[in-house]
């Protein structure tokens, strides 16, 4: 077959097949395929939450501080976990491998931060009552309507299930950066970069959580007397 | 120039050792047929369901002493309880959507031949294709075990339907048999499937993406790479959705949380709150298990069902030896289909209390699927008109895709209209309608392409006279079963019920049943004659050529059965559209797509059409 001399006879309204040259690589394709995939499983979780949210007596019982101070804090983490990834992502395209390990360890102290603050928070909020199935008795008390209506229990239960399963993901991210931080001699930057996107995503999902879950839940009007 | 496509990775070498060529398999080709025997085992169980079923509507009370015998607990002395009919409701649903409907198109055909059409050596992640196929196995083997342990003696799984709707689906064991453990399992089987799908499909379009070689433009692609993609953006889409559903299923049944389960339940005797064994649930919603179910559930549809129409798209050309009528149309209308399909889910929830303004949105977009749907449909018929038809039992299969897509298709543009399903939903018309279209169709699809492959993927040929004789009856049995439940529907035949002697109104009706039952038996029975062609030609069939079907695409290129790399170590360059038959000048009624030689000036495919 004369390949060579036939291929430059393709017209050329639209890319033939082959090496694309602007074309991501399979990983980096999979993982952003992925991160599309993921959230969509978030979305559902949080519309879920929409809609109870909106179809019941909701409680708002965070009070400014600690909890939302806390959080804030818990967010500096993550947003911090995610500027010294992007260091060592850049560490790695220079080919400092050296420097990228180091960027992603401090990407690992930080996220771990996050996991301990937030697993404080939980024992915090388990300690005062709150379960997935029920409320503090002393919330259910301030946060019943004027008509009797108690507000609900699925307070702790979207609390838990949304702020669960992202804790999940920055855990699997900490495993996961951990075999990258050993590896990273022997690693490809484009895998360095994958591990990143990925962190970055879990980031991302936090900044939704984080107004939706704990900003939109405080306790405006004093009503547990914070 | 195979370096050049490829990054390399993929690159492994042919295993020698029996577990690693054919159990744990890297390999696209082996994956694909484990996929499909998984997918063949599957639909016999849920076959053999399905036959359960039909015995007991048609002949209540009769005793079968063989299911006495195997089920003491749900079938006594041989006499079927009701939970046990409501227990093969679920698990011949779950059976056959999740594992038959979902795993051969995709996973089996698509596995096989996505590479090999598109002119790849593998998919992009040969270890997560294996994983894919094992995780789904590991569901299999978990729904399969709740049929022993459902934690009812009376049943073999939950009662609750395909469906696993709320609150019947989260209370556990209290509402009633089945709804214990064999819910759990049934939640943790699908989990299972969600993940191993989404692994899949990850792979698919990847794959497709990266891997295509030279030459290979999109608009060069088989209509079958198309429909595999855009199953596999659709499967991406859906089954997170799923996956997120079914955690807070099991968060409701194992934490004690409430999100489907409202408040002041009253079940089985029992009020909410006040037994050990039936906490206080309050504030939930069952209509949001049926959002998020229905997100995933719709798209489903058309997981199982595109791939059909890519093959048969396909055959269609083949067999009548002419381009495929309006190909880039052919494309639009699958994407326009798999887009749709995410905008429609609310019509499987006309009667569950939604806003009817919001029913109106749904019922329109649900109306203009119709559209897409024509297309092809005319597209199909184009295809065939002035052909020269080459009668093979595949074409015979393809041919009747369409007549069982359209047959089973109209039925949807009345339950698509919300005023008209207020009446119709829960009848047997629903049962009729999607099973001749998703079901049957899908199935036929699949018949259409094993047909067509077997012969390069085991290098002999389905015998065509037993072949004939399958389609023949099966086509004919298929009518007879469902066809007659439109007539039971509009009548008001309830479905799900087990059994319909008790009521006046229906009496009239039995002997359609009986009728219909029969016609099941017969056709089941034709199956085996088909188990029997596909085991007796894996070993005794007619040994078959490269390209036996004088086809033009990639796959018939390549050696029967093709080698590991699946090319011999030579990627091979495409000129040509994938459908260049009766091309006028070339020395064959075909031009394959490598086929360098031949001069087509307007073509098929990017082209431009011809005719």
């Amino acid at each position: 077959m004369s390949t060579e001399a036939r291929a430059g006879h393709f017209p050329a309204v639209d890319w033939n097949g082959g090496a694309f040259p602007y074309r991501v690589g399979h990983r980096k394709l999979g993982m952003w395929l992925f991160i599309v995939s993921d959230s969509l499983t978030f979305s559902a979780l949080l519309i879920g939450y929409a809609y109870l949210r909106a179809s019941n007596n909701w409680p708002t019982p965070f009070p400014f501080y600690p909890s939302i101070v806390f959080s804030s804090v818990m967010t500096f983490c993550l947003l911090s976990s995610s500027l010294t990834m992007v260091f060592g992502v850049s560490a790695s395209a220079k080919g400092d491998k050296a420097g990228a390990r180091k960027w992603i360890l401090a990407t690992m102290f930080f996220g771990a931060a996050f996991v301990v603050l937030h697993l404080i928070e939980w024992k915090h909020l388990l300690d005062e009552g709150l379960r997935p199935f029920f409320l503090p008795e002393h919330w259910a008390k301030v946060f019943t309507l004027a008509d009797g209506t108690p507000p609900t229990a699925l307070f702790g239960a979207t609390f838990f299930a949304i702020t669960g399963l992202h804790m999940f993901h920055v855990a699997t991210g900490l495993i996961y950066l951990a075999v990258v931080a050993a590896r990273v001699k022997k690693l490809k930057h484009e895998d360095v970069e994958i591990s990143g996107l990925y962190w970055h995503f879990v980031d991302l999902v936090w900044m939704f959580v984080f107004p939706l879950i704990y900003v939109l839940s405080v306790d405006m009007h004093g009503a547990l007397g914070h | 120039m195979s370096e050049g496509n490829h990054e390399g990775v993929h690159r492994h070498p042919a295993p020698t050792g029996f577990i690693r060529k054919y159990i744990f398999s890297l390999d696209h080709k082996v994956i694909g047929i484990q996929y499909i025997v998984l997918a063949l085992a599957a639909v016999l169980v849920g076959m053999i369901m399905s036959l359960l079923m039909r015995l007991n509507l048609s002949w209540p009370g009769t005793s079968w002493p063989i299911l006495g015998t195997l089920f003491p607990g749900g079938a006594p002395n041989g006499v079927m309880n009701p939970e046990f009919y409501l227990s093969l409701v679920t698990m011949h649903g779950t059976i056959m959507v999740f594992f038959v409907l979902t795993t051969a198109p995709q996973g089996g055909f698509g596995n096989y031949f996505l590479p090999i059409q598109i002119g790849a050596e593998d998919m992009a992640f040969p270890l997560l294709n294996m994983l894919s196929f094992w995780v789904t196995f590991v569901g299999f083997i978990v729904i399969l075990s709740a049929i022993f342990l459902s934690g009812a003696e009376s049943t073999v799984g939950p009662i609750g339907g395909w469906t696993g709707y709320a609150p019947l689906s989260a209370l556990g064991a209290i509402a009633g048999p089945g709804q214990g453990m064999g819910m759990n399992l049934w939640i943790i089987s699908i989990a299972i499937f969600c993940v191993g799908s989404l692994l899949g499909a990850l792979n698919f379009i990847t794959t497709l993406l990266n891997m295509r070689t030279k030459g290979m433009s999109l608009m060069r692609m088989p209509l079958t790479c198309w429909a595999w993609f855009t199953t596999a953006v659709l499967a991406l889409l859906s089954f997170p959705v799923l996956l997120g559903g079914g955690i807070l299923l099991l968060l409701d049944r194992l934490a004690g949380t409430s999100f489907f389960i409202p408040g002041g339940l009253y079940v089985s005797g029992v009020l909410s709150g006040t037994n050990p064994n039936f906490p206080l649930h309050t504030g939930g919603s069952p209509v949001v298990w049926q959002h998020l179910f229905w997100f995933f559930g719709h798209p489903e549809v058309y997981i199982a069902i595109l791939p059909g129409m890519g093959a048969t798209s396909h055959i269609l050309a083949t067999f009548a030896r002419k381009p495929v009528f309006g190909y880039r149309a052919m494309v639009f209308a699958i994407f326009a289909i798999g887009l749709l399909g995410f905008f429609v889910w609310g019509h499987h929830m006309f009667i569950s209390g939604m806003s009817p303004y919001s029913a109106i949105a749904f019922s329109v977009l649900t109306l203009s699927i119709g559209v897409p749907s024509a297309v092809k449909t005319f597209n199909w018929l184009g295809t065939l008109w002035g052909g020269r038809i080459r009668f093979t039992t595949a074409m015979l299969f393809a041919l009747g895709f369409v007549s069982l897509f359209v047959a089973g298709g109209i039925s949807g543009l009345i339950l698509g209209q919300s005023s008209l399903d207020l009446a119709m939903h829960d009848t047997y018309i629903v049962t009729g309608h999607f099973h001749l279209v998703m079901g049957v169709a899908s199935i036929f699809g699949m018949f259409s392409a094993l047909y067509f492959w077997f012969p390069k993927m085991f290098g002999r040929f389905l015998n065509e006279s037993i072949g004939k004789f399958h389609f023949w009856i099966t086509f004919i049995g298929v009518y007879a079963i469902f066809i007659p439940m439109h007539i039971m529907g509009i009548v008001g035949m309830p479905r799900r019920y087990s059994q319909f002697t008790e009521y006046e109104f229906l009496k009239g009706l039995h002997p359609l049943v009986v009728f219909v039952s029969v016609a099941a038996i017969i056709t089941i029975l034709v199956q085996f004659v088909f188990y029997f062609n596909v085991i007796w030609s894996v070993f005794k069939g007619a040994k078959a050529p490269d390209n036996p079907w004088e086809a033009t695409t990639l796959e018939w290129n390549t050696s029967t059965p093709p080698p590991h790399d699946n090319f011999a170590g030579v990627l091979p360059v495409v000129y040509h559209g994938p459908y260049e038959f009766a091309v006028p000048g070339a020395p064959n009624d075909y031009v394959m797509q490598t086929d360098s030689g031949v001069e087509v000036t307007s073509g098929n495919g990017h082209n431009g059409h011809r005719h």
